[in-house]
């Protein structure tokens, strides 16, 4: 092109914590934003296989996830709660996942859906599917099943909102109060999908 | 470009000014995660304006390694992992492994079962449709069709279920037959299952969408496919159809109890429009043929005495050795096997030749010229399911 271009320097982005006060927060105001949040999950779909359709019908009329305040609308991972990974994670998706994640706001949830998501599934032994989304991001509720029923999805969904319901933000984040502001470097947010293969990370199965 | 060792590499460069006449084409990407795209195919644009001028269907978000899991899988294990890489025809894809497995040991599958597996198949393209007729209008703007999709689906779920335990993943199939028979009562609440859906496609899905005129002005005209360009891609099915392309396995090549069902219920939906509206209604009447087809089998299947479903098989499934080529009419399109064995427990190689995969590479012929806008209603009808592509 022989045009310098002027390139501008993506700035970190700041991701709201939650507040220091949130530790010694009396019991009631507690319980009444734990209330708030696990009844409404703005759900993000991680779709990524069979799992996916299987979440799709949990969203549709018969199983109807709405009521327990899962709302399948967020317009992306910047405006959810939750995030459902549905399917096998192959190591080319890994990072896609992982950034996707870095962009929820705090507080956020995860459920592993399906056995791909958990542990690889049926294909353990296969050379390019991430052995478990664990192994990436942090998972709270594992939902077992190739693909697993609408209702073992429900099951799992009510399974997070107790665990909402009984948790103290301050104790989730071991980085609060001191550092209730974490920056995410650029790095994280602009890394490249795929990292180009070294020759000294290949892995032979 | 010339800033490659920039800190931030791998950032795509999206630069839309340009200066004095190098005008720099912007470039696009859509995925690996988005919504227009149902999947994780990633599609690279070069736009010209609103313009299409190049598009690069980026694969392998999904690839599992399925062809090399199969060579440490034995015969009946394929199944599960064969069932798979199309999660939404999951009967058809076992179909295709069994049935070249029963060729290479030169097996008679029971006749009871050959048409218990033509019926699955048939009502297995129908969920696949469904989907379709859900997915699609739900991409271009209309929410309200997917509800009534998923209703219908939910119905023809609970006959698999009842007859093989799965929602998704039937697992029904076995070298030389099905799994067990069918249960007692079950061909009359197939029967009922099969007048509701067709009832309620009708009365609901195809006079809500087939005649909407915000539908026909969003899809009429828009992504023609050439029937040169689409045999040239190799693209088949429902897709290629809707070209004029009148190739179906079922009819030309008949396997499983294809060959004796009547040409009157068997009947080949053509359109020669190549658009997305004919892609479209091509797969809204292929579901009317489909529970024709079933209800047929249902029939046959009433009026067969009772018998074996499947061969006594022994402890150890060897192919011997050779190979052989076995396809299917999927309800994406053609599914081939190509089985090489070397007469041990697993197979040597295993070739899949997947549907989606060919129908997804004309893209890159299909969307140049269009308009960004266009992109989704053209991605949309094209149909096909990221599995299956990159297996």
């Amino acid at each position: 092109m022989g045009l310098e271009l002027p390139r501008r320097q993506p700035t970190p982005v700041q991701l709201q914590g939650i507040g220091p006060g949130s530790r010694v927060a009396p019991a009631p105001i507690k319980f009444v934003l734990n209330w708030g949040r696990r009844y409404s999950l703005w759900v993000f779909n991680f779709g990524l296989a069979c799992c996916a359709i299987e979440f799709i019908a949990t969203s549709m009329s018969r199983h109807d996830f709405i009521r327990l305040g899962v709302i399948p609308f967020a317009p992306g991972p910047r405006q959810a709660d939750l995030m459902v990974v549905s399917g096998t994670v192959t190591d080319k998706m890994a990072p896609a996942v992982k950034r996707l994640y870095e962009q929820m706001p705090e507080p956020k949830y995860v459920i592993s859906f399906g056995s791909c998501s958990n542990c690889g599934g049926p294909y353990w032994d296969s050379y390019c599917v991430t052995k478990g989304v664990d192994q990436i991001i942090p998972v709270d509720v594992y939902v077992p099943g190739c693909p697993p029923r609408p209702e073992a999805l429900l099951h799992g969904i009510l399974r997070l909102q107790e665990k909402i319901g009984h948790e103290s933000l301050g104790d989730r984040y071991h980085w609060s109060p001191q550092h209730h502001i974490r920056t995410v470097g650029t790095e994280t947010l602009t890394a490249p999908l795929v990292a180009p293969p070294t020759g000294k990370d290949v892995r032979v199965t | 470009m010339s800033n490659a060792a920039s800190p931030v590499e791998g950032t795509q460069l999206t630069v839309a000014t340009g200066s004095g006449i190098h005008a720099a084409d912007m470039v696009l990407n859509i995925g690996p995660q988005h919504p227009a795209t149902h999947g994780v195919l990633r599609l690279a644009l070069t736009l010209d304006g609103e313009r299409i001028i190049r598009a690069d269907p980026i694969i392998g978000y999904m690839h599992r390694g399925a062809e090399k899991l199969f060579e440490a899988r034995d015969y009946r294990q394929i199944i599960v992992l064969a069932n798979r890489h199309d999660w939404l025809s999951a009967f058809s894809n076992e179909l295709g492994v069994v049935l070249a497995v029963e060729r290479m040991l030169g097996m008679d599958v029971p006749v009871r079962a050959v048409w218990a597996r033509t019926l699955l198949a048939e009502l297995n393209r129908v969920l696949n449709h469904l989907m379709f007729l859900g997915s699609y209008p739900i991409e271009l703007g209309a929410i309200t069709p997917i509800f009534y999709a998923f209703r219908e689906r939910e119905v023809l779920q609970s006959v698999m279920e009842e007859v093989s335990g799965g929602r998704m993943h039937y697992m029904f199939n076995r070298v030389g037959g099905i799994k067990e028979d069918l249960p007692v009562g079950w061909t009359e609440r197939t029967r009922e299952a099969i007048a509701l859906v067709r009832r309620r496609v009708r009365a609901d899905i195809d006079t809500l969408v087939r005649g909407n005129e915000i539908f026909r002005a969003r899809t009429k005209g828009v992504g023609y496919l050439a029937p040169a360009l689409a045999e040239a891609h190799g693209v088949s099915g429902p897709i290629a159809r809707a070209s004029g392309l009148d190739f179906d396995l079922r009819r030309d090549e008949p396997y499983l109890a294809y060959g004796e069902i009547p040409a009157d219920v068997l009947r080949v939906v053509t359109r020669t429009d190549g658009d997305s509206l004919a892609r479209f209604e091509c797969l809204l009447d292929q579901v009317y043929v489909s529970l024709d087809i079933a209800e047929h089998c249902v029939g046959v299947l009433e009026d067969l005495p009772p018998g074996p479903v499947n061969v006594r098989l022994p402890k150890v499934v060897k192919a011997p050795e050779g190979e052989t080529y076995a396809w299917t009419e999927n309800p994406l399109g053609l599914n081939g096997y190509f089985l090489v064995s070397r007469g041990e427990r697993t197979p040597w190689r295993m070739k899949l030749r997947t549907a989606s995969f060919n129908n997804i590479s004309v893209l890159a012929d299909l969307l140049p010229g269009c308009l960004v806008a266009d992109m989704v209603a053209i991605l949309g009808s094209m149909f096909f399911v990221v599995g299956d592509i990159d297996k």
